[in-house]
């Protein structure tokens, strides 16, 4: 049994969801044109899949294995549900920004993927916390890749110009490439990169 | 009349590409694209359940979850699509189980080459994306049924076409690190501009 802190800890660099479990990719890439969006689906995702991992694991026992899929992803969606409702009442210009990519939490594979791989074996609290780990990650990686093409893309972090660009007066020539959706596979690329050379063990093997 | 229909299937297999354009289904997307073989499988299962599974969505949506939909029950101001993501995702959860028991029955050679990938299907985006867009577009039946078809076959040519260069990249020489995954969204990225191209044409 693993402690606490690495079921907290290890997701954020070492079992990385998106660098190498390949889960939740959909919304990495749609999403983070902005870093304002981002904030917004990283706080719904840890919530969503938080929520979701610690009401599977209290029912664990009682959730027959051959429906167990269907009693998940009930969960979810009802979870993603309240998100969305949320959203729509108190940040409606976001929630309209984000479209359809809120009610697709429910099919992020990180969310259905911890349920079934951690949740349905732990107790509540270590999924609690393997929950929000997993989310972490998931931020660490979403945040990363607004913060570029946000700052490389428009010159600006949350709506504040950073680099003033020449269409103001600045000196900054904002990339276009960088708000265009291709930016985000080679962002995401260059980090799995970076992350490989610096944790070796992660490199795949040859075929 | 035909044109719209036409447009509106060209517009869904390239211009508004499932997976280059909005980025759905890409963890099947990544995952599955090793071999042209598995890869041609699966997007024939993506096509026909997106193409059953967005028409009877919008059969839903329109006769029980939209505003009004329920006044011959005499519940007219009743507006239940706040429910909307329950129902689409049972839908796809039953549309599935239904497709791999028929297949099982019928024609065990796809079933069994189709293998794991079809209740898998389920939590691909790209089924629930489909569903999405046509509620949020406020697709009619006959729209719906184009649309779902279209944007099913525009996400099984991009993962046949991903295939086919992966298998091509085994005889590259790719730095230890990039290896894999990470070279594989840079070819995605790639083919997403690639598919750029197509923005803006009109028929």
């Amino acid at each position: 049994m693993s402690s606490a802190r690495d079921v907290l800890l290890d997701p954020i660099f070492n079992k990385n969801p998106i660098g190498l479990q390949i889960l939740g990719i959909c919304s990495a890439l749609a999403v983070t044109s902005k870093l304002e969006t981002v904030v917004v689906m990283c706080l719904a995702v840890i919530f969503v899949i938080t929520g979701s991992n610690f009401s599977v694991s209290l029912i664990r026992q009682q959730i027959p294995s051959s429906i167990r899929i269907i009693v998940q992803i009930t969960i979810i969606a009802t979870l993603v549900i309240i998100v969305d409702q949320f959203l729509k009442a108190y940040a409606f210009g976001i929630s309209k920004q984000l479209s359809v990519f809120v009610g697709l939490i429910i099919t992020n594979c990180i969310v259905l993927g911890r349920a079934e791989a951690f949740a349905t074996k732990n107790t509540p609290g270590l999924s609690l916390l393997d929950g929000i780990g997993n989310g972490l990650g998931y931020s660490v990686v979403l945040l990363l890749v607004g913060f570029c093409r946000e700052l490389f893309g428009a010159g600006k972090l949350l709506g504040f110009t950073i680099l003033p660009s020449t269409n103001d007066g600045g000196w900054y020539l904002p990339n276009g490439l960088m708000l265009l959706p291709p930016s985000a596979f080679f962002i995401i690329g260059l980090l799995i990169w970076a992350l490989r050379s610096w944790k070796t063990e992660q490199i795949e093997e040859e075929n | 009349m035909l044109e719209h229909y036409l447009s509106l299937l060209v517009k869904a297999v390239f211009i508004e590409n499932m997976a280059l354009a909005f980025f759905l289904g890409m963890c099947t997307f990544l995952a599955v694209s090793k071999k042209v073989d598995t890869a041609i499988g699966l997007g024939v299962a993506v096509i026909v359940v997106q193409t059953i599974t967005v028409p009877a969505n919008n059969l839903i949506y329109q006769y029980l979850l939209k505003e009004g939909a329920l006044s011959w029950l005499g519940l007219a101001e009743t507006n239940l699509t706040f429910i909307g993501l329950i129902c689409y995702i049972g839908v796809i959860a039953a549309m599935v189980q239904i497709l791999e028991m028929v297949l099982d029955r019928h024609v065990p050679g796809l079933y069994n080459a189709l293998g794991i990938f079809l209740p898998l299907i389920t939590v691909n985006c790209a089924i629930l994306g489909g569903s999405l867009f046509m509620v949020e577009r406020d697709y009619s039946f006959a729209e719906s049924v184009v649309f779902g078809f279209g944007s099913g076959t525009g996400w099984a040519l991009a993962l046949a076409a991903l295939a086919g260069i992966r298998e091509k990249m085994k005889y590259a020489d790719v730095p230890e690190g990039l290896r894999g995954l990470g070279l594989t969204f840079m070819i995605t990225g790639l083919m997403a501009m690639a598919f750029m191209a197509f923005s803006g044409i009109q028929l």
